[in-house]
């Protein structure tokens, strides 16, 4: 096949992954003149952020097919990052945010192979328990951690711009998670994109063709712990306080959640479930007592009746296909 | 050594909880492959279930039966409505599915009950007795006694018993087993029922010591299905043997190591079995098919 032809199959898939974010560019424009005050950005902030830790932690379960149970661990060393850096150790927020991201990536490459040769219950199993182990750690090392209760984030400035007040954050995250689904959705039309799905529907098959799975596998569960460690400081930075919480087994839950939901697979998706769980026990507030019985309730029957996920089911009745 | 005996008690006592929890575990594993993340839940069950009724004037023996009623539907109501319902589903569906149940049993009782701390009268009074220089509590070997029992129990009925003989044929092969007029169903039901019951017993013999709250179950969970794993998952024998070494572990790292990271061993037994044994000390090595 020349190249010319190659591109031509190519080109309208690539422009028609990316037009995806137009739409949502645009209501992202919209939105805010229907906010009437400064806790619907902060909400609006929340999604954001919990979309970026949906999108990463979907390349590895919607591309490359592999489950972490554990995710909000990496979601917990961008977050104390963040936190123990400037308090700490002197080192500005920005640079802290950066070195946390590098770390989530060093640990996730070192625990990623031994791990990822799971399968199965094992796989779900060992990430699971590598989360609960990060969190007992947050927990114990209350030195720097604050343990339990948590500790103070300082507050972050771009250059001399303070990232403060809900509008700020609004547009600053918005900006963040619309870079971050490029990436991915860059990455899940790169040839690399391409090997993922083919380990996800046959590890051998792929492996025959000349994959290097291990690689592959190791590569986005890297890249993925890196989305989850961005989110995690994002998110001790808007909420300038901090606790265990973030890195904890229910956060991991609720990730995967937001992922199945949204639909395996799909960035939009990403978006779409992190927007529902966000706002759900917003919504809630009310019934505050309620919301572990809901969070339950929702994990429960997402995974026995919408395994599908909302975007590729809608995707699949207006499109007459299945995405 | 006195030292090391009074860990070893409390290791031991632990243990057999540990072990009770890796039983429940094992037995709905075999029948149905499920991976049920609510074992530690039935433990909660039984033990806020017992305390709340007691609270409600029910005598203790009663209330502690009614509890494990309670468990033993509840565990029904999770294969009926949950595990049944989503049948076709992969393995790792259906852990976060028992994931779910466990977060909605935790957010129930927080409801139903309350957040506090609870805890049971000690059946032969609180006096501990001495061996060696260390102490061990009466409830100690109430627990250890308990675990016995049921274990020996368990055992004679499985191999015993013309029930017992089709839970052991579903486990082998589950289409086999209903060609040869196996109500599979019914079986894996039974399994989840009798698992619930095992849990929750488990749950009143330990309240006295370990006291019990709304969400201590999810803890117990993830330790049982350690010792699982130590033990070889699908192993009844692995379990407990893999719950008791558990339990000795943590009370020896508690002891000898750090008491605040006593949690983390299960978490840390897990990761090493996975990584260097996946098969435990006592299953089998399985093949992958191609």
């Amino acid at each position: 096949m020349s190249v010319l032809a190659r591109l031509g199959r190519f080109r309208p898939l690539l422009r028609h992954r990316l037009i995806s974010l137009v739409p949502i560019s645009a209501v992202i424009l919209v939105l805010p003149l229907l906010f009437s005050s400064a806790y619907y950005y902060r909400v609006a902030a929340l999604v954001f952020i919990f979309a970026i830790a949906a999108i990463g932690l979907n390349l590895l379960m919607g591309f490359a097919g592999q489950v972490s149970l554990g995710h909000a661990g990496f979601m917990g060393i961008g977050a104390y990052a963040v936190a123990i850096g400037p308090i700490h150790l002197g080192i500005p927020p920005l640079l802290s945010f950066v070195l946390g991201a590098i770390l989530s990536a060093l640990i996730a490459f070192v625990v990623g192979r031994p791990i990822l040769r799971l399968k199965g219950h094992y796989l779900a199993v060992a990430t699971l328990g590598f989360g609960v182990l990060l969190a007992i750690v947050f927990t114990n090392e209350a030195n720097w951690t604050g343990g339990p209760d948590g500790m103070t984030v300082r507050q972050a400035a771009l250059l001399n711009w303070p990232l403060r007040g809900a509008e700020t954050w609004y547009w600053t995250l918005a900006l963040s998670f619309l870079i971050g689904a490029a990436l991915a959705l860059n990455l899940v039309d790169s040839p690399t994109g391409r090997a993922l799905r083919a380990i996800h529907n046959s590890e051998i098959a792929a492996r025959v063709l000349g994959v290097d799975v291990a690689q592959k596998k190791l590569m986005i569960f890297v890249v993925s712990a890196v989305y989850a460690s961005v989110a995690g400081s994002f998110f001790a930075l808007l909420n300038g306080y901090i606790t265990p919480d973030v890195s904890g087994f229910l956060r991991s839950i609720e990730l995967v959640a937001m992922v199945v939901l949204g639909g395996m697979g799909s960035v939009t998706g990403s978006l779409v479930g992190a927007t529902v769980l966000v706002i759900l026990p917003q919504a809630l507030t009310s019934f505050h007592d309620y919301e572990h019985m809901a969070l339950g309730l929702i994990v429960m029957s997402v995974m026995i009746f919408l395994r599908g996920g909302i975007v590729p089911s809608l995707a699949g009745v207006f499109g007459g296909r299945r995405s | 050594m006195a030292e090391f005996l009074q860990f070893l008690f409390s290791g031991l006592t632990v243990g057999a909880i540990y072990a009770l929890v890796a039983i429940g575990f094992t037995l709905i594993y075999n029948a149905s492959d499920v991976v049920n993340f609510a074992q530690g839940e039935f433990v909660m069950l039984g033990g806020m279930t017992t305390v709340f009724l007691g609270y409600a004037g029910v005598p203790l023996p009663f209330a502690a039966v009614a509890a494990v009623a309670v468990a033993t539907a509840v565990g029904l109501a999770l294969y009926r409505f949950a595990i049944e319902t989503a049948r076709e589903a992969n393995a790792v569906t259906l852990i976060i599915i028992t994931i779910g149940a466990s977060i909605f049993l935790r957010g129930a009782a927080e409801i139903v009950f309350d957040k506090r701390f609870h805890s049971l009268p000690q059946l032969f009074g609180s006096d501990p007795i001495r061996i060696g220089g260390a102490t061990i509590l009466p409830q100690s070997v109430v627990v250890l006694a308990g675990a016995l029992i049921i274990m020996v129990s368990l055992w004679a009925f499985i191999d015993r018993t013309l029930f017992g003989r089709a839970v052991i044929a579903t486990s082998a092969n589950r289409v086999a087993a209903r060609l040869v007029g196996i109500d599979t169903r019914i079986i894996v039901g039974a399994c989840f029922a009798l698992s619930a019951a095992i849990g929750a017993i488990a749950g009143v013999l330990i309240t006295p010591i370990t006291l019990t709250s709304y969400n201590a179950g999810t803890l117990l969970a993830l330790k049982g299905f350690a010792a699982v794993m130590l033990g070889g998952i699908g192993s009844a024998v692995g379990a407990v043997v893999g719950g008791i070494l558990l339990g000795l572990f943590e009370a020896f790292a508690a002891g000898y190591v750090s008491a605040s990271y006593k949690d983390a061993v299960a978490f840390l037994v897990i990761l090493v079995v996975l990584f260097a044994m996946p098969q435990g000390l006592f299953g089998k090595a399985t093949i992958e098919r191609v």
